[in-house]
């Protein structure tokens, strides 16, 4: 007999009784969307041939990467014991950058599937959205994916599970999303464990928005948990955050493509269109009441969405400008977290400073603008940002190097982050060395299993920003997980350190740094330079300078010659087709001063060596 | 002359010329380069379009050569005339190669002898030929000499063994001054081309080369600082790292004593790696290309120009004596030069030569450059008020970004 469910209960007619709500807690390739597409198969929601590997991640630069960015909310139904339930899958983002977008998909939830790898055990941004789910009370189902897999060590890892949230080990589901094993007794499991929404259904609604998503033909596309009340169709609803108000042309449940539906009631998950075309207008976390019977009080947890690194993003070609302007406008639909305004760099030509979450979401939205407008861009080297008290009291907010004020300074604050390390054991010692290398402060250490360990680390967010992750996985050989998250701020002894070429402020390559690692900023990067930038035809000097103090100096030597020495009557037309190239190529040069500097040497100057592969998790 | 052809468009199977290339044509001089593609041996640092002697086959050896030549240059004749230019008597002749003297002195004497048929030369006409000194003998340059020749350009490259090894030159180095006398008895002009900054090759090498050369008391001196071409055998010894690399230092320090060297021994430079006894005895033709005249350019490869067209012909000595077996151009691609381009190549040519380059020939940004090449001590005050372009011997070491600076849009 299939467990399919032979009649769906209908949305807006359904009893809070046979909901259940969930998300998947799991890190980037232990195999949710397989799991998740299981379910999808199972339920029958989604028929074998209508089959997409993958079917929630909807971006291709979700597919391409294996990661989910947006999440989405996917009603299933499922019988169990002859009576019909309501499943939504809540679909989470799996990065460190959106763990407020995680927080508000846990808030939707009753309960949560941690879901981890058997071959490789719990990773440390997982255990981060365990512990927040675990704040939120939810009720955890622990389950060991990919038990197919020969490397799979289900005992071991099913020990490390009901070790951290308390249980039996025999308790752990063991099951493969790719074969199937094991699904269909998860979805029972969900029926049976996870307590069903409460709500008020008389009250005014209350429903808090866990995402919003921008789409070409319907505008944003708003995902709602309602808690109270009900929502129905062309009534007029408010956003509580904001008060502002609009209709509701269209609401509905996602199964998983769209289906409108007569209303959301009291636990039901679902969406709402209501004609905007900006998802700042419809904010992650914020609640949606009705305009005609508002709520007195909203839910509460909402915060906006706060950039943490900034880098300044360049065309190439400068002509670009208008194309990236149009880029990030069209991105900014989609994503209320990016934020942006106009710059102009003596080195760099227009571009904008742009803020993003964290690293990964700085790699996304730069890999988007390449992939999805042909652009090439160049992009600073990210910083955090900096509050600068002045001696005269006035407090600036730094997020551009250029921006920090020469002398007067009484205090600067930098922000920190507590950072969770996983790692085997054997590993401690080196990670301790890259985590106080980097001003590091130890917070703890437990031992998850018997070979596996966390580390906590309260660390300045711009030490991490760089190549913290990538040092860390190679000096673990890729065992090490990391997970952090805001955590106040410090006050420390910074500088900026400016380069000069040839005494002109080079603007692009200035840094803020501790005091303590001016000079090998200032080293290193005058050395990169001198290897980078052609001879010209006089001396250049590159210094590095803390203010009037030059803290490091190399020297690029005049050219002393330049000429073919031989141009005959056979030479001509190819000495003057290399001239013609020449010409060309100067066009592609910037120019710092007088000296000629090709965009290769900014690009290879601002990019860490493996950086391509720094925001992978 | 590099072995890489240039891209450009097709030339037609006569040969016929655009119009273009009669317009003024009567106040260029005229000139004939001969091409004379064969080595005894091919040298490992040379990427010029050679043959040792015994890679051709029919219709392109050695023997058959000077008549294979002739017919391009009664063909030449027929372009010319078809093609509307002007007659015009040649200035000057200059047969290169290769190695020119490995032919009989007989058959290049033959081309020069129908060459002069087919137009005639100027009265005090300069006709030269390139020469190994290991290739001449006095009855040789005699005959070269009686049959018009004026003057004999030697391969000397170096007095240093271990850096004639490395170019894989076979000479003897004593050979360089008894061949001089020989063509001074024959009453030739007589020039030396040397190599600097072959790898290995010390200062104190390269000034022995320079008071060698100095010592044979010639009256023009070519040194050229050695270009490593892609293909080489010397290109792939370095790339192997056998021998060491180019070092653009080095060049520069070898350049500034050679100028020094030549200078304290009564030459003056007039090109960039040209230096001459008088004024009379720079070498003619190669002004020529830098100044933009006509020439035609006959043999498997060579390069030719007529008011702004400029052509070259098909590379191979085979492929080159079967089209003109069949009465077809040898040509094989040509370009047709706008008002643009030409101004571009009179910058690049011009700039390169003491006579320089008329500021008022250049363009708002080019003159607007000339200051800051002023500044810079890459061209001569004095000459830069006075409205020309006129290279410092700091100038000449930076001749092409002297050349980019004047061309900046």
């Amino acid at each position: 007999m299939s467990p399919m469910a032979r009649t769906a209960p209908v949305p807006a007619a359904t009893d809070p009784a046979i909901i259940r709500n969930f998300c998947i807690i799991a890190h980037i390739d232990h195999g949710k969307s397989t799991l998740a597409d299981r379910m999808l198969q199972l339920t029958g929601v989604v028929q074998p041939r209508d089959m997409k590997a993958q079917y929630l991640d909807r971006m291709d630069i979700e597919r391409e990467r294996g990661i989910t960015i947006k999440s989405q909310a996917v009603r299933m139904p499922w019988e169990l014991d002859g009576a019909s339930y309501a499943l939504n899958m809540i679909d989470t983002p799996g990065h460190v950058d959106f763990t407020y977008e995680v927080s508000r998909s846990l808030a939707a939830c009753e309960g949560a599937v941690l879901l981890v790898d058997a071959a490789q055990g719990i990773e440390a941004q997982t255990l981060a959205n365990l512990y927040l789910a675990m704040e939120n009370d939810l009720t955890i189902i622990p389950v060991l994916n990919k038990i197919d897999l020969p490397a799979a060590q289900p005992e071991k890892y099913a020990a490390e599970l009901a070790n951290l949230i308390g249980g039996d080990p025999e308790d752990v589901l063991k099951v493969s999303g790719k074969t199937g094993v094991g699904v269909e007794a998860l979805l029972d499991k969900i029926v049976r464990d996870l307590p069903a929404p409460v709500g008020d259904p008389e009250a005014p609604a209350r429903a808090m928005i866990f995402d919003s998503v921008y789409d070409t033909y319907r505008g944003v596309v708003t995902y709602v948990r309602v808690v109270d009340g009900k929502l129905s169709p062309r009534e007029r609803i408010q956003m509580m955050s904001t008060r502002a108000s609009h209709e509701l042309l269209e609401i509905g449940v996602s199964s998983p493509e769209p289906t409108p539906s007569n209303g959301l009631g009291v636990g039901e998950v679902g969406y709402l269109i209501t004609g905007v075309k900006d998802v700042r207008q419809s904010k992650v976390g914020d609640t949606v009441t009705n305009l005609l019977k508002p709520a007195a009080e909203s839910l509460g947890g909402y915060a906006d969405p706060k950039p943490m690194v900034f880098s300044g993003l360049y065309p190439i070609d400068g002509t670009d400008y208008p194309v990236l302007r149009d880029a990030l406008d069209k991105l900014k639909l989609n994503d209320a977290a990016l934020v942006y305004e106009p710059e102009t760099s003596a080195a760099l030509g227009f571009g904008f400073r742009v803020g993003f979450l964290g690293l990964l979401h700085l790699e996304i939205t730069r890999e988007r603008l390449e992939a999805e407008f042909n652009l090439d861009l160049i992009s600073t080297a990210p910083n955090v940002v900096y509050e600068v008290t002045l001696e005269d009291k006035k407090v600036l907010t730094v997020t551009n190097p250029s921006e920090y004020p020469d002398g007067k300074v009484s205090e600067v604050r930098e922000p920190m982050v507590s950072a969770t390390i996983l790692a085997p054991n054997e590993f401690v010692g080196t990670i301790m060395e890259l985590c106080q290398s980097r001003r590091g402060d130890m917070k703890g250490m437990d031992y998850l299993s018997e070979d596996r360990v966390e580390l906590r680390y309260r660390l300045p967010l711009a030490e991490i920003v760089f190549d913290f992750f990538d040092n860390l996985k190679s000096r673990t050989r890729g065992y090490a997980s990391l997970d952090w998250k805001a955590d106040g701020d410090q006050v420390a002894d910074l500088v900026k350190v400016d380069i000069l070429l040839q005494g002109e402020q080079v603007d692009a390559f200035s840094a803020i740094t501790h005091r303590d690692k001016a000079y090998s900023y200032g080293v290193m990067m005058t050395s990169k330079l001198r290897e980078l930038i052609p001879r010209q035809q006089f001396e250049v000097p590159i210094q590095a300078a803390i203010g009037s103090r030059i803290i490091a100096r190399e020297n690029i030597r005049a050219i002393r010659k330049d000429v073919l020495a031989k141009c005959y009557g056979g030479d001509i037309s190819r000495k003057r087709k290399l001239l013609e190239k020449q010409k060309e190529g100067k066009k592609r040069m910037k120019m710092v001063g007088r000296v000629e500097v090709p965009q290769e040497a900014f690009i290879a100057a601002l990019s860490s060596d493996d950086s391509k592969d720094k925001a992978k998790k | 002359m590099p072995s890489v052809l240039p891209l450009g468009d097709p030339a037609p199977a006569d040969g016929l010329l655009p119009a273009q290339a009669a317009d003024g044509a009567a106040r260029r001089a005229f000139c004939l380069y001969v091409h004379i593609p064969f080595c005894r041996v091919r040298c490992g640092y040379c990427d010029f379009n050679t043959y040792t002697a015994k890679e051709l086959g029919s219709g392109a050896s050695q023997d058959e050569y000077s008549g294979t030549l002739n017919t391009e240059l009664d063909l030449a004749a027929r372009v010319l005339r078809d093609s509307n230019l002007p007659d015009r008597p040649l200035a000057t002749v200059f047969f290169g190669g290769g190695t020119p003297t490995l032919l009989p002195a007989t058959d290049l004497a033959a081309m020069l002898t129908q060459a002069e048929s087919l137009w005639g030369l100027e009265p005090g006409a300069e006709v030269t030929t390139e020469a190994n000194p290991d290739s001449v003998t006095p009855e040789s340059l005699e005959i070269l000499a009686d049959a018009g020749f004026t003057r004999v350009s030697f391969g000397m490259q170096s007095a240093v063994p271990h850096v004639l090894k490395v170019l894989d030159r076979t000479h003897d180095p004593e050979r360089v001054p008894q061949a001089v006398q020989w063509a001074r008895d024959a009453g030739l002009k007589v020039s030396l081309d040397l190599i600097y900054g072959t790898p290995g090759e010390s200062i104190a090498d390269w000034e022995a080369s320079l008071d060698s050369a100095i010592a044979c008391a010639p009256d023009h001196i070519s040194a050229y600082a050695l270009i490593v071409e892609d293909g080489t055998k010397l290109a792939a010894q370095i790339r192997r790292g056998e021998v060491p690399g180019i070092d653009d230092d080095d060049h520069a320090a070898k350049y500034e004593i050679a100028d020094a060297r030549l200078a304290a021994a009564g030459f003056g430079w007039y090109e960039v790696s040209n230096w001459a006894r008088t004024p009379d005895d720079r070498c003619r033709h190669n002004l020529a290309y830098w100044r933009g005249d006509d020439w035609w350019g006959a043999g498997p490869g060579a390069h030719s120009h007529l008011g702004g067209v400029r052509w070259w012909n098909v590379k191979h000595p085979a492929a080159y004596a079967q089209r003109l077996a069949t009465g077809v151009s040898p040509a094989a691609g040509r370009e047709t030069l706008d008002a643009g381009t030409r101004q571009l190549e009179h910058v690049m040519l011009q700039t390169r030569i003491i006579d320089g380059l008329r500021t008022q020939d250049l363009g708002p940004n080019g003159r607007k450059a000339v200051a800051g090449l002023i500044a810079d001590a890459l061209v001569d005050p004095a000459a830069a008020f006075a409205g020309t372009i006129r290279l410092t011997l700091k100038g000449r070491l930076l001749a092409d970004a002297v050349v980019r600076r004047l061309l900046e849009d």
